[in-house]
């Protein structure tokens, strides 16, 4: 994997963790931009999982990672930790390979 | 405490999940050290292979950062270098303690805000590190289901953002949109094209609400 991708992220990661604290209130106070902000992180974070789980080299396939995600699901509605989560999510996804 | 263990699990299984995605050590390791921001750390090494769309993915899920950096700027009250220290330090769990203490006066929340920034920095990497290095041994990742650690953990940290009908319908858009566009282009478009929902999403919502 390159590192121009991963740094330039990194920068820019910051830069937005430090214009917060520096910028003046105008700009980030506006209610669309902080409607925006509290939007993207529910539209980005759903399309991730579903392409992590649904998708093998563009194409869409239904694989033990369903599994693993249902039950997931599961123990986030049963408000389990999350390494409990991602622990059973692993197990789940493990053992339907096995089968 | 409990942010500690929870912290812990969680760098554990982004330390794996990048070296199963192909990330070198060091890589994984500079991402926990100068990027320190969860949800962007993982959506970058889940779209990996499309640098830009991934550097993109991981810029837009940092910009609530930025928004708590404005809540937490007065109450801080930094400048120079111990401002861009703390810039760095600006994440969930560390503004959630700040402000959860803010009626306790400036002290107790300036206090919360740098021991818990510190205290998960720490145990972020150290996390981190020891998960990528663990994973690196061993032989085929996918066998001990990694690639079902990443999905779940998206989840965890979506669920909290559900409540009430609008995140919903928003979620389930994005959803179809980004499965519906898969076979089309590059997988980091996909995400991006979520974005885009998003953004028709609080247009269409300011409209019906002009039209009330």
């Amino acid at each position: 994997m390159s590192w121009g991708p991963l740094l330039v992220a990194c920068g820019a990661c910051y830069v937005l963790k430090l214009s917060g604290l520096s910028v003046p209130d105008r700009v980030l106070a506006d209610q669309r931009v902080q409607r925006l902000t509290a939007a993207l992180p529910v539209a980005l974070l759903a399309a991730l999982i579903a392409l992590q789980t649904w998708v093998s080299d563009r194409s869409l396939v239904i694989d033990a990672r369903t599994g693993g995600l249902a039950v997931a699901a599961v123990a986030v509605l049963l408000r389990a930790p999350f390494i409990v989560v991602v622990f059973l999510a692993a197990l789940t996804a493990a053992l339907l390979r096995l089968a | 405490m409990s942010i500690g263990l929870a912290t812990g699990a969680y760098g554990l299984s982004f330390g794996a999940v990048s070296v199963a995605a192909g990330f070198s050590v060091w890589q994984t390791s500079v991402l926990s050290l100068f990027m320190f921001s969860g949800a962007s750390q993982y959506a970058f090494v889940a779209i990996a292979s499309n640098g830009i769309s991934a550097a993109a993915t991981a810029t837009l899920l940092g910009a609530r950062n930025a928004l708590y950096g404005l809540r937490l700027s007065e109450l801080l009250a930094v400048r120079g270098v111990r401002r861009a220290a703390a810039a760095q330090l600006v994440i969930d769990e560390s503004t959630a303690m700040a402000l959860g203490r803010e009626s306790q006066g400036p002290l107790a929340s300036r206090l919360a805000f740098w021991s818990t920034g510190l205290a998960i920095y720490v145990l972020w990497n150290a996390a981190t590190l020891i998960g990528a290095v663990a994973a690196g041994a061993l032989p085929d990742p996918r066998k001990y289901g990694l690639d079902a650690v990443a999905p779940a953990a998206f989840l965890a940290l979506l669920s909290p953002r559900l409540r009430g009908p609008g995140p919903l319908g928003l979620a389930v858009a994005a959803v179809v949109v980004a499965l519906v566009v898969t076979p089309f282009v590059p997988k980091g478009v996909a995400v991006l094209a979520a974005a885009g929902v998003a953004v028709l999403w609080l247009a269409l919502q300011t409209r019906r609400a002009s039209a009330a």
